[in-house]
């Protein structure tokens, strides 16, 4: 019996629902944590980040027009799609963090239930975050959260999988898209979900997944005047600070979470509260 | 009957009567589809950067011919309309004016009002636009109509029908006469490719119209799917420049409909400067009908200027 050939694999970026090359037409060796190769993986460039944000926001009228209940349909039916690749998660998280394929495997379960965890928010944002506020008059007043928009996230570069699935589920469950630069040296989980979303209910550009140089691909983001939100979660520190002031040059909301974010640990609400505007409106009675 | 213009022997023969115009026009070479195809596409490819890719925008807004041709149009939108055709970026008055704002006939006198001394024109659609199903005598009214309000220019349909089913005589006669309806307006001559089908019938209908006497032949009203294309302008282009060729004399073409993006618009200065020549790259030789198109341009110009990516939210909506 002769020796199977493997089949070497050369990934692409994941834009509009969409596998296209990087329009710089590069790619990068992917390497597991003793440096063995794993795979190519897309190197994106600016003009890739340029059409996935045309792409997210394109798909956020759509997203964030449909009913939460809806989001939360299409949200577990990720996670559902997800628990069905749980064997390849575990390999490729393992691979990519250098981890025991038992410590891999509860990460993994762990990032599943992040996902539906978040899938039950979609139709309670409103109810926690909201309120029917108390006026003296003849109105009704009432305050509303709102999606911001389309959100660039620079995803952690160590939790390859439930660091990633923790910053993006947040920004899409309130009806925010997202653009997403995925870890840098431990791209494979994030492709691998892309596979994910694109087989799963969610609308094309919904999450748009970039692979290639952090460094590279977010100052272009940061100072993009049709990105509303930036999640600063994966940032070198190098750079850090500049991409906070060319964010701020076209008011975007900066989450300024550290890298070393314990992404194990209980989530609670402030991811989601990140991405929201409160819209309050006045009614007069009886009209 | 009549030729418009003093023409050379040979294509005065060929307005002498129906039968020798039949003859002329099919017995232009055929279109190689393929080639055609091919080439367009592969003009496509071509990068244009940095400050070539700043003076092809400019040059792009420089030719828009600002559309709006609704049911829904009214006097108010035409104001806003003339008034973005004007500033087209408020924030940035080095931003070049559009070349002229399209509305339909009862819209002119607004447009026209509030484009008074601006160097933007005001062009009109006519001639039953845009089927062009109706009567000559109301073609004609329609065209009179709308040069009296004070379009400078006049875009006309030409009869498909007829073209189809082979009385070109019928056509000539349409374009001329309405082009003596426009006196000194421009005529544009729209082709409505869409419903031509066939390369072959755009080269012979860009002929006709040029041997009529128009100004610009025009791909499509925007009402028909397909719109441009680029093979299509590619076939309009080659007869504009076979047409100076042979007569010394100059005239445009006007894509319509479907073209959005800046870098649509620029393939298209790409082909006009490789298949007609430079001569033609300004407003009054090539124009892009479109609405969207101008939005997409500036967002695009900023991006040039300010050094990041631009969006909607900083363009106005129409």
């Amino acid at each position: 019996m002769s020796d199977r050939i493997s089949v070497a694999k050369t990934y692409k970026l994941y834009i509009g629902g969409a596998f296209p090359r990087s329009e710089s037409g590069r790619s990068y060796p992917v390497t597991d944590s003793k440096g063995a190769f794993l795979a190519n993986a897309a190197q994106g460039s600016r003009k890739d980040a340029r059409d996935a944000v045309v792409a997210a926001r394109k798909a956020f009228p759509g997203w964030s027009g449909a009913t939460a209940y809806n989001r939360g349909q299409v949200l577990y039916r990720v996670a559902e799609v997800l628990e069905g690749r749980r064997e390849q998660f575990i390999t490729e998280v393992s691979a990519a963090e250098g981890v025991p394929l038992k410590k891999a495997q509860s990460t993994v379960d762990q990032a599943i239930d992040r996902w539906v965890w978040y899938a039950g928010w979609t139709d309670k944002i409103a109810a926690v975050l909201g309120s029917a506020n108390p006026v003296a008059g003849p109105y009704f007043s009432f305050s509303t959260p709102e999606p911001t928009g389309v959100v660039a996230v620079l995803a952690p570069q160590q939790s390859s999988l439930l660091g990633l699935v923790s910053v993006v589920a947040p920004v899409v469950a309130s009806g925010n898209t997202a653009v997403v630069v995925t870890s840098q040296d431990r791209p494979l989980p994030a492709i691998t979900l892309s596979e994910v979303l694109a087989t799963s209910d969610l609308p094309g550009g919904v999450v748009n997944l970039l692979t290639g140089r952090t460094a590279e691909i977010a100052p272009w983001l940061a100072s993009h005047a049709d990105v509303n939100a930036l999640d600063l979660t994966g940032a070198p520190d190098s750079i850090r600070a500049d991409l906070e002031r060319s964010a701020a040059g076209t008011v975007k909301r900066v989450l300024r979470s550290r890298a070393a974010e314990d992404f194990t640990r209980e989530p609670d609400m402030s991811r989601i509260r990140a991405y929201l505007e409160t819209k309050t409106v006045w009614h007069p009675m009886g009209v | 009957m009549a030729a418009p213009t003093t023409l050379p022997s040979a294509l005065a023969d060929a307005v002498r009567d129906e039968s020798s115009l039949r003859r002329f026009l099919h017995g232009l070479p055929g279109v190689d589809q393929v080639g055609v195809e091919q080439r367009a596409a592969g003009l496509g490819t071509r990068s244009i950067k940095k400050a070539s890719k700043l003076w092809a925008i400019d040059t792009a807004i420089s030719m828009v011919d600002l559309t709006t041709l609704e049911g829904a149009d009214t006097p108010g939108k035409v104001r806003t309309l003339a008034a973005k055709a004007r500033r087209p970026d408020p924030e940035r008055p080095d931003a070049p004016r559009v070349a002229a704002v399209c509305v339909y006939p009862d819209m002119v006198k607004t447009a026209a009002d509030e484009l008074k001394g601006t160097g933007v024109n005001v062009a009109s659609v006519a001639t039953a636009f845009p089927s062009g199903r109706s009567t000559m005598d109301i073609k004609l009214a329609d065209t009179k109509f709308a040069v009296e309000q004070g379009a400078a220019e006049v875009d006309m349909v030409i009869d498909r029908g007829a073209f189809l089913s082979g009385r070109y005589g019928l056509v000539f006669d349409e374009i001329v006469r309405v082009k003596e309806a426009c006196g000194d307006a421009h005529l544009k001559v729209i082709l409505e490719t869409g419903e031509l089908v066939t390369y072959d019938n755009v080269r012979r209908a860009s002929w006709l119209a040029l041997l009529a006497g128009g100004d610009f032949i025009k791909t499509s009203t925007g009402k028909v799917s397909p719109a441009a294309t680029l093979p299509v302008t590619h076939v309009m282009l080659q007869a504009v420049r076979d047409w100076h060729t042979l007569t010394g004399e100059r005239r445009g073409v006007k894509p319509a409909g479907g073209i959005r993006t800046t870098k649509d618009a620029i393939k298209y200065l790409v082909a006009v400067h490789e298949v007609a020549g430079a001569e033609w790259l300004n407003n009054h030789l090539f124009r892009f009908g479109a609405s969207t198109l101008l939005n997409d341009l500036l967002m695009q110009r900023r991006t040039q200027t300010d050094g990041h990516y631009s969006g909607p939210d900083y363009v106005t909506v129409d």
